[in-house]
């Protein structure tokens, strides 16, 4: 019982995880909390359910929509950020435009797909679950898990070893040193928003091939649980996101395990807001930003 | 009159409705003044339609001092956190108080006392025009008469420079301490009379879109202006009645709108030294 919580805390955990990325990229580099997030992670899941009723097949359907996200999150800064950049605004204001083009995101898919949910057509989703020993597996845990881990070590490669990774890691460290040494800082955000709108609208697939359910408010839940996640990880820290969301998957269905099920959102935050009093760095943080 | 009255009923519930999120766009707008992004109002708020709620429907009490009662209950839950969140600034508080706002949010969700997720109904309908807007027009009174203290003074000098107040001798913690208590204390009046305009509520109605709301009428109305977040709140409860036509668009523009302030009319913005950067 308790292996098997702790199985599907991981598939749980890995999704917080790739959504967290997002989060805490753009917080990296930018310093900013990009709250239309969550929004790109509805609207992918969404232009997945499209296309999968226009007839193309979910291998060709998820790529598309994924691209598609990383370029939504490119105009998101176009339209919400970059104006702001340019005027040197306050880094809070940008978490208020932020909110303005989560509302819009959410109002043009209100619009579009009305309030309903949608729910998927697919075989794989249909299938018996598997046994692993004393474990249960479905087909769709297998997907989650072979994205998350093939995302995540690509991810790590492109930071770590690519020019654009290198970019990246050096405006995170120090925007203005990084600009008088050459790096490209409008062209290195623009790829920052990719990748992280990219992560979110993965993680916004998967969620619904998860529970079946396309839906405009699917990703209010997420949105906070991210926070929670970068919160623990320590804020702008990678490692951080990737073992804080484990961690916050793992805590939420011991919960249940423990009989808490109604409480497992307010362990979450509850974790969130000790870790912010106590130790605001998180796990990985290392810059120091109580006093900001 | 006859018009006047015929009006009146028709857009009763809207005009009441314009009165609660003033008040609720004027606790906020505090905090603000003091350059905290601290985003529980929703929550204070919520514990005091709850109180309020539970005081009128077990124990009878009329809706005045049920409304002081859960006003004073707010104000001791947003004292109790501005203790813990004293050292955090910026982004960090605003996330820890998102996390306490959602932590009210499950707790209410979860006891026997505010009724579950179904939250309470059957509150009396009890919080007429008249007494939202008086309390609106108390409020508005008070905090006039506090903007003419040098304790708001004090206030707008931890806006804008935090350490040049500590060095005239302002007490910054106290001043955090007391922002965040009023506003709590405004939100509390705010939800009580949500309470007793709306026969029930349930935990929904304090969760983070609750809080989301309010933040966007303050940074309309602009942020250090409580007659500007007043008015901002206004608008933006009545634009939405009034661009019904344009259905499920409408918070499209509503956004559109926030964009177009953000981005373009920096104005009431830019006096404010929120963020990380000194």
């Amino acid at each position: 019982m308790v292996g098997q919580q702790l199985v599907n805390g991981l598939f749980l955990g890995a999704v917080y995880a790739l959504f967290a990325l997002g989060y805490t990229l753009v917080f990296g580099v930018l310093d900013i909390l990009n709250l239309a997030h969550a929004a790109i992670f509805m609207l992918a899941a969404f232009a997945t359910w499209s296309l999968l009723g226009a007839g193309v097949p979910l291998l060709l359907a998820a790529p598309i929509a994924i691209a598609g996200a990383g370029l939504l999150g490119i105009l998101l800064d176009r339209i919400a950020f970059a104006p702001l950049r340019r005027r040197n605004a306050p880094n809070l204001i940008a978490l208020i435009s932020s909110i303005g083009m989560a509302i819009i995101f959410g109002a043009i898919a209100r619009g579009i797909y009305g309030p309903d949910e949608r729910r998927f057509t697919l075989d794989f989703l249909q299938a018996a679950p598997f046994q692993v020993g004393p474990l249960t597996f479905t087909a769709v845990q297998l997907v989650i898990l072979a994205n998350a881990v093939v995302f995540m070590v690509g991810l790590g490669w492109v930071i770590r070893a690519t020019p654009i990774g290198r970019s990246i890691r050096a405006v995170a460290e120090d925007r203005i040193a990084a600009a008088l040494l050459g790096v490209d800082l409008e062209r290195t955000i623009a790829a920052t928003f990719f990748i992280a709108s990219a992560l979110g609208g993965l993680a916004g697939i998967l969620t619904a091939l998860q529970y079946n359910s396309v839906q405009v408010d699917m990703g209010s839940q997420i949105e906070l649980k991210g926070l929670a996640v970068i919160v623990l990880g320590g804020m702008g820290s990678i490692t951080g996101a990737v073992i804080g969301g484990f961690i916050i998957g793992m805590v939420e269905t011991l919960a249940i395990v423990f009989g808490l099920s109604e409480w497992r959102d307010a362990i979450s935050y509850g974790v969130m807001f000790l870790i912010l009093i106590l130790r605001p760095t998180g796990l990985f943080g290392k810059r120091s930003l109580r006093t900001a | 009159m006859t018009v006047l009255a015929g009006w009146y009923a028709a857009h009763s519930k809207l005009i009441d409705q314009v009165g609660l999120d003033a008040l609720l766009a004027l606790s906020l707008s505090i905090s603000l003044q003091a350059g905290q992004l601290a985003l529980a109002q929703a929550a204070f708020m919520g514990v005091a339609a709850y109180v309020s709620a539970i005081l009128a429907l077990n124990a009878h009490w009329p809706l005045f001092p049920a409304m002081l009662a859960a006003a004073l209950c707010s104000t001791i839950v947003a004292g109790l956190l501005a203790l813990p969140v004293r050292r955090l600034r910026g982004i960090f508080l605003a996330i820890a108080t998102i996390a306490f706002g959602e932590i009210v949010r499950i707790v209410a969700n979860n006891l026997a006392i505010s009724g579950g997720a179904e939250g309470l109904s059957g509150i009396p309908p009890d919080a007429t025009t008249p007494w939202i807007y008086g309390t609106l027009a108390v409020v508005a009174l008070g905090l006039w008469l506090f903007s003419r203290t040098k304790f708001a003074l004090a206030v707008a000098l931890v806006r804008e420079d935090e350490n040049a107040a500590r060095g005239v001798g302002v007490d910054v913690g106290f001043v955090r301490f007391t922002t965040l208590a009023i506003g709590g204390g405004i939100a509390g009046l705010a939800g009580a009379l949500y309470a007793h305009s709306n026969f029930f509520i349930t935990p929904a109605d304090f969760g983070f879109g609750r809080m989301e709301q309010i933040l966007v009428w303050c940074v309309i109305g602009g942020i250090t202006s409580p007659l500007g977040a007043a008015a901002g709140a206004a608008l933006l409860t009545i634009l939405p009645e009034a661009i019904r036509f344009l259905a499920d668009y409408r918070d499209f523009v509503n956004g559109a709108i926030l964009l177009v302030v953000v981005l373009f009319a920096p104005r009431g913005l830019a006096g404010i030294r929120f963020g990380r950067r000194p």
